[in-house]
């Protein structure tokens, strides 16, 4: 693997924890969001950019982690118990999943990964005894109780950040192991790995499941850092695209580039969007448009793409 | 009979389902590349189809006539001149093209148009017609009719013009049409155009009957989804049938467990059928 840009990426993080004691909320809110779609980009590169399945399912999987650790919460939970329970929803629920989704290849696999958001969605916003449907789920946070807001957004950032470091642990070590290599013979040719003799249907379903669990728990840090959520919100199709787009920024299948590519598109909502609330969502359009047709490997790769394009014009 | 009457709204609501899935479907089918920008194509019908009503006084009936080449040809030069670049990409780049591309599309409409509902009211009403014990307004009649016309019309297309004989081939095997001499590039071009064009004439026939509003076009989408699932990709007979089956399901779904349920029906039908029958009712397997 590439050294130097791991090393980039240990230190990116680390830097990122110094976050609470050098900016206000502010900076612990933006901090917290690098975290939280660092942990989606990442996972999704699992099965995404690892296995080359293209699931738009990170959607469902944020939602149903908001919900399972917010009610938990709401009801009186902890916040340690909440976050097992999603996680071991979400990885028990893309295992049973996965068995029957994986089967599909190609669009019929977007499709219905896709379809999973939407099904979620209106369970949650029809379930309203349980999650109070279409009116939201308030959380009242009983652990933090009286902290104060900076010492909650604090709190939480470290958590999201502490999260972020166990999906790359875990990752990386997916990465290096037989899983991880049975996944990219897997994306490189299936029939060829099946002949070979990975059981592909078990590896796909764990690449899916691993996709999910730690997407899940972010939910869970979300539903309670933000203390309402709502099944459009957190159901929100744009979960499922924008950590392909995060993936894509930081070139399609490597952890580093996930996490680079989610700090960047951080980065560029904040400075862009932000201050064009009406054409917002326009933006992001054609900055996936622009990436797509003109940088498919990456930002990393903008000094290739654009030294070839001049080579071409002398 | 009260079954009667929910029979013939679902087939009402069918014969619209196949309309806006023949051309999604087309697309799917020949280029293999999902299209998200069809329902916001197919609220930019119903748009259209306002805007020529109350801006020039003109019916919808008259709108599809504007409407088919207004949308063939933007359909044209989208695939010209950006879709065809990437045709040979994997599903995922092609996907999150077509979404990048909505959401500029999606966008422009939200401020061109505001997210209120518009309701396009025709003046005189054409009233209701009453067979026995069931009653269905005309609009609805007409807007069926018309939706059964262009589908089969698009069907005529493929079976009898020679661009759509060269549709078909490029969809059954694109290396020996290419030694037939079909240029491909602008078969595609083609057959996004028609999909366009299919999905602007939807959205006016829609505008005869439901609100209109950006941000319905997530749900035509999704029916476009479900009823080529269900009929089998790529085929115009196809999408008539899964249009049918889900205006029927829909309709007693609606009636059984609530309307608010609906979604998810019709998303369970589609999750059932891509794991269990995903070439659909009568598609063939093999295209993925």
């Amino acid at each position: 693997m590439n050294r130097r840009r791991d090393a980039i990426l240990i230190g990116a993080v680390l830097l990122l924890a110094a976050a609470p004691w050098l900016g206000g909320a502010y900076a612990l809110r933006l901090g917290t969001f690098a975290c939280m779609y660092a942990v989606m980009a990442v996972s999704w590169n699992v099965i995404g950019g690892l296995a080359g399945y293209p699931s738009f399912g990170t959607a469902a999987f944020f939602g149903l982690g908001a919900y399972a650790g917010g009610v938990l919460l709401s009801k009186g939970g902890g916040l340690i118990a909440a976050l097992l329970l999603s996680g071991g929803l979400a990885f028990a629920g893309a295992l049973l999943l996965g068995a029957v989704l994986l089967r599909l290849k190609g669009h019929y696999f977007a499709v219905a990964s896709l379809a999973v958001a939407e099904v979620l969605r209106e369970l949650a916003n029809s379930a309203t005894d349980l999650t109070g449907g279409g009116m939201g789920l308030n959380i009242p946070l009983a652990t933090l109780g009286g902290a104060g807001p900076l010492a909650e957004a604090r709190f939480f950032f470290l958590a999201m950040w502490a999260l972020l470091v166990l999906t790359l642990v875990v990752v990386v070590a997916v990465e290096r192991s037989r899983l991880g290599f049975g996944l990219a013979c897997i994306r490189q040719n299936e029939a060829a790995a099946d002949m070979i003799g990975v059981d592909t249907t078990l590896y796909k379903s764990l690449a899916f499941a691993l996709s999910g669990v730690f997407v899940a728990m972010a939910g869970t840090l979300y539903a309670g850092w933000a203390h309402y959520i709502e099944p459009p919100d957190v159901f929100d199709v744009l979960y499922s695209v924008k950590p392909i787009v995060m993936a894509l920024l930081g070139g399609l299948g490597s952890t580093t580039g996930a996490v680079l590519g989610a700090f960047a598109f951080l980065a560029i909502e904040e400075t862009v969007w932000r201050n064009s609330l009406q054409i917002h969502s326009g933006l992001l359009g054609l900055l996936v448009v622009v990436l797509l047709l003109f940088l498919p490997q990456g930002i990393v790769s903008i000094g290739r793409v654009s030294k070839a394009w001049v080579t071409r014009r002398a | 009979m009260f079954a009667l009457q929910i029979l013939t709204n679902g087939l009402v609501l069918g014969c619209l389902y196949a309309c806006i899935a023949a051309g999604f479907s087309l697309v799917w089918g020949v280029l293999n590349v999902i299209n998200l920008m069809h329902g916001t194509f197919i609220v930019l019908g119903s748009y259209l189809a306002w805007a020529a009503y109350n801006g020039l006084g003109l019916a919808p009936w008259v709108a599809l006539l504007v409407a088919a080449p207004l949308f063939f040809g933007f359909g044209w030069l989208l695939q010209r001149g950006v879709l065809n670049r990437v045709i040979a990409a994997p599903v995922l780049v092609t996907l999150t093209l077509t979404f990048g591309l909505d959401l500029m599309l999606n966008n422009a409409m939200l401020l061109a148009f505001k997210a209120d509902y518009r309701k396009l009211i025709l003046e005189p009403p054409l009233g209701t017609l009453e067979l026995g014990p069931v009653l269905v307004p005309i609009d609805r009649v007409l807007a069926m009719v018309l939706a059964l016309a262009l589908t089969g019309a698009l069907w005529l297309i493929l079976r009898r013009s020679r661009v759509g004989r060269a549709i078909v081939a490029v969809r059954l095997d694109r290396d020996a049409a290419t030694l037939m001499g079909v240029d491909v590039k602008s078969i595609y071009a083609s057959a996004f155009a028609f999909g366009a064009a299919m999905a602007g004439c939807a959205g006016v026939l829609l505008a005869m009957i439901f609100p209109i509003s950006p941000l319905a076009s997530g749900a035509y989408l999704g029916k476009a989804f479900v009823v080529c699932v269900l009929g089998g990709l790529g085929s115009v007979p196809g999408a008539v049938l899964g249009g049918l089956v889900l205006g029927i399901v829909e309709s007693f779904g609606a009636m059984a467990f609530g309307p608010e349920h609906a979604v998810t029906l019709s998303f369970g039908l589609l999750i059932l059928f891509l794991v269990f029958r995903p070439q659909g009712l009568i598609g063939r397997r093999g295209f993925e």
